[in-house]
């Protein structure tokens, strides 16, 4: 049996923040009615969370759960479960209306770390990334330069971003030149 | 810098987040329509300069369209609303009334 290894296997790159790609991370995407009781016991039982609120991500390391779009969230769990808990998910979601699929390895994340972190990432997202406007415990999906990408943040100067893996490569050097040394604006 | 406001991320996004989906609220007439009603549904739009409804898309995130409607000539946006409606919205309707009286487009007034 191969081994799975992540896109860029734990690359990193240290600049006026850390850039590390994160390694494998589990991820279910689950399309439905949020405001289904089924679905959000689907979501307790996976990630011990309740369904987030509008734009709200209730991440607690390399699990927890993340509002999408009004009928999607995205289910982190770690990695070596994930086709466990999709099955507990598809079990428990067979009377209703809903889908979860596992998209983990469509996926590439990166952790954005160091005091200068916002501005790396307000750089490449049109986003107002100022601490009255965004903190952790909140989701933004939007695009990095050319492609699309949604962030949040595990704590005040660390931001967690998700590609997908076809681009992992032109994200991490997006990151890397927006973290180059020397480059601070000094807005945040 | 046209800046909208996506109904359903509650988040304003700036253009470069959306993508333009053309005229709003186009109404494609039923089974044995005339060729003329076809030819207007397909290809008469309005181009006016001022007040405007149009549809555009959440593509860089949630994904959903939604309708704006704005001024073509001041890049003044009156309000975004859910693209579940045939007509805008009467708050909607208001808020351009609110600041350009007498406006028309189509037959909304």
């Amino acid at each position: 049996m191969s081994e799975p290894i992540s896109a860029l296997n734990h690359a990193s790159y240290d600049g006026i923040a850390k850039v590390a790609e994160c390694g494998l991370q589990g991820m279910i995407t689950l399309r439905g009615d949020l405001s289904d009781k089924v679905l959000a016991k689907s979501v307790k039982d996976a990630t011990g969370q309740k369904v987030p609120g509008q734009r709200e991500a209730s991440v607690n390391g390399d699990t927890g759960v993340c509002w999408m779009s009004p009928d999607e969230l995205l289910v982190l769990v770690p990695y070596s479960e994930v086709n466990a808990k999709l099955a507990q998910m598809t079990e428990t979601l067979s009377g209703i209306h809903a889908l979860a699929v596992n998209v983990s390895d469509a996926r590439a994340v990166f952790c954005v770390s160091g005091s200068s972190a916002r501005e790396v990432m307000g750089k490449l997202a049109p986003v107002d990334l100022s601490a009255d406007a965004f903190q952790p415990g909140q989701i933004r999906r939007s695009r990095l330069a050319q492609v699309a990408g949604a962030f949040w943040m595990d704590d005040a100067e660390t931001f967690r971003v998700v590609c997908f893996r076809s681009v992992a490569d032109y994200a991490f050097k997006l990151l890397k030149v927006a973290a180059q040394p020397g480059s601070e604006v000094g807005v945040y | 810098m046209l800046i909208l406001n996506c109904p359903y991320c509650g988040v304003d996004v700036e253009e470069t987040e959306l993508a333009a989906g053309g005229e709003a609220h186009l109404k494609r007439f039923g089974p044995g329509a005339s060729d003329d009603e076809f030819h207007d549904y397909l290809f008469m739009r309005e181009n006016p300069k001022g007040v405007h409804f149009e549809r555009w898309r959440h593509v860089n995130g949630c994904g959903k369209w939604f309708h704006a409607a704005r001024a073509t000539d001041t890049l003044e946006v009156f309000g975004t609303y859910s693209a579940q409606t045939t007509e805008p919205p009467k708050e909607i309707r208001e808020a351009i009334t609110a600041k350009r009286p007498g406006w028309t487009w189509r037959e909304f007034e």
